[in-house]
């Protein structure tokens, strides 16, 4: 099973995205190609798509100018899945709060960026996540990071953070406040391409009807 | 609704040194702009800055005026950092813990401990790991590069010879950490030990460098960058990043060369597209040459 996999490289941490795609897709046996997407016409051949975290205002800046946000969001409708991560999730929302920030509308959550702080109050925690392969807390590192605020009728909250919801599953799509690219342990990684049934990855389907 | 019990607010951690990198891995591929008050703050992040850097002049103005460089006033970094939402760096002179706690007390999100400002200390640099904000520091080669790791930097970028608007020392100084990093990955143990000790490095840092084949914290490009070519050649030299000081606010029109440069770092390797994007910017700043800058002018050789 061979997969193409993207990461909206615009700006943000996207190699530690495409290291945690590998390890995520080799710990089930699949080979990944990984795309670095800085322009228009990569995303339509990719089976899963990474949205990394920076800095939202950026992000969304050049994902419009560079023509990339109408070919996410065919992404998305066509039910393949995407991994938005802090930034990626700002951008991803229905609504940012933040008129810097043209939001793709990929999820029904209002986020508040900058929710627990400047970097002086950045942390890292133990994580209870639903979904996951196993019980284990996750290692979650929060930079600056938002806080979702609003969650529409079809978004599942898959953790919380002081009672605040931090990682949203809506679809095809999940979203988290905080890093899962940062550390090791790929579980988000594997939760949102691999481990989501409302998620269509045709690659895999060949695979499972073999 | 999640269990809750797994998720105990008690664990949560500040200032570990994967917060602190994980700060500066955010800014990556992003442009960092020098701006002296709010208005040009305001600027630099319609123009898509990734962050700023708050300080009372920029290097062409610091190199113009001479004198004693020292920390912005307090205040007018606060107003930068109510200004905009994304983060706000500070420079503190070398070896100033003073000023580095001042600014971390403001709220700066990262602090450059910078040869731009006049050196507090002429042997120690600040002992960055007892404070919860990230440094970033310059750095010529590799040597200088790993003992700011080891003191504590969750950033390294080269120092240029910042407000010439000159980027041929940014270039030396990239070209030289790489070419380092280059020859230690054809070394063996001892070897390699031995250039840690040649190079007065710490052995471990040394170590874990030619192992990852790059430096162990993200490297950005600063120092004499004054269009979107040179931003694009510093990517090109396998930056992260890319720190904008006198280049904007220098030219004749910041807006347009602020926004010209963050596009030319997203299309680093698309000579068509740099070419559209270099196009009609007005005039750069006026910027002096090195090879004219007599020795004792030069701010790299600050901070060892």
């Amino acid at each position: 099973m061979s997969l193409t996999a993207g990461v909206v490289a615009v700006q943000g941490d996207v190699e530690e995205h495409a290291d945690a795609i590998e390890r995520a897709a080799r710990a089930r046996g699949a080979e990944v190609t990984v795309h670095e997407i800085r322009e228009s016409g990569v995303v339509p051949d990719c089976d899963l798509l990474a949205m990394p975290g920076g800095e939202s205002t950026t992000i969304s800046r050049l994902v419009h100018s560079e023509g990339i946000a109408p070919e996410i969001r065919e992404h998305v409708a066509a039910g393949k899945p995407l991994l938005a991560t802090c930034a990626g999730l700002i951008v991803a929302s229905s609504e940012p709060n933040d008129e810097r920030v043209d939001e793709l509308g990929l999820l029904d959550v209002a986020v508040e960026r900058n929710a627990f702080g400047r970097q002086k109050d950045s942390f890292e925690a133990p994580l209870s996540v639903d979904g996951l392969a196993d019980d284990d807390p996750y290692p979650a590192v929060f930079i600056r990071a938002p806080a979702i605020d609003d969650v529409g009728g079809d978004a599942d909250v898959l953790a919380s953070w002081d009672d605040r919801p931090v990682a949203v599953r809506e679809g095809p799509v999940v979203g988290t406040a905080f890093h899962p690219e940062l550390t090791p342990d790929s579980r988000i990684h594997g939760l949102a391409f691999f481990e989501n049934a409302a998620a269509d990855v045709p690659a895999l389907e060949v695979e499972k009807a073999r | 609704m999640t269990d809750t019990a797994a998720t105990d607010l008690e664990d949560l951690r500040r200032g570990t040194d994967l917060v602190k990198r994980g700060f500066a891995q955010m800014q990556k591929g992003g442009v960092i702009m020098d701006v002296v008050n709010p208005e040009q703050a305001r600027i630099a992040e319609d123009a898509g800055a990734v962050a700023v850097m708050a300080l009372e002049a920029v290097p062409a103005d610091i190199r113009k005026r001479g004198g004693v460089a020292r920390m912005a006033d307090p205040a007018d970094v606060q107003e930068i950092v109510e200004e905009v939402s994304i983060p706000v760096m500070g420079k503190a002179r070398i070896g100033h813990t003073k000023e580095a706690q001042i600014l971390e007390a403001v709220g700066v999100d990262m602090i450059d401990e910078s040869e731009v400002l006049t050196p507090a200390d002429d042997a120690y640099h600040i002992d960055k790991r007892d404070f919860t904000a990230p440094f970033v520091c310059g750095a010529r080669n590799l040597g200088e590069a790993l003992r700011r790791i080891e003191e504590g930097a969750a950033m390294i970028r080269t120092k240029g010879e910042a407000g010439t608007g000159d980027v041929n020392q940014a270039v030396h100084h990239q070209r030289t950490i790489k070419g380092e990093i280059r020859k230690l990955e054809g070394m063996s143990h001892e070897e390699r030990e031995a250039y840690a000790r040649e190079i007065e490095a710490p052995a471990e840092l040394v170590h874990e460098t030619a192992e990852m084949g790059r430096l162990p914290v993200v490297n950005f490009a600063a120092g004499g960058i004054a269009t979107p070519a040179d931003a694009a050649l510093m990517m090109h030299h396998e930056c992260d990043g890319i720190f904008v000081g006198s280049g904007i606010f220098g030219a004749e029109n910041p807006p347009v060369m602020g926004e010209a440069i963050v596009e030319a770092v997203n299309n680093w390797d698309d000579a068509e597209a740099l070419a559209e994007i270099s196009k009609n910017l007005g005039k750069g700043m006026k910027g002096d040459a090195n090879v004219d800058l007599p020795e004792e002018e030069k701010l790299q050789g600050r901070g060892v």
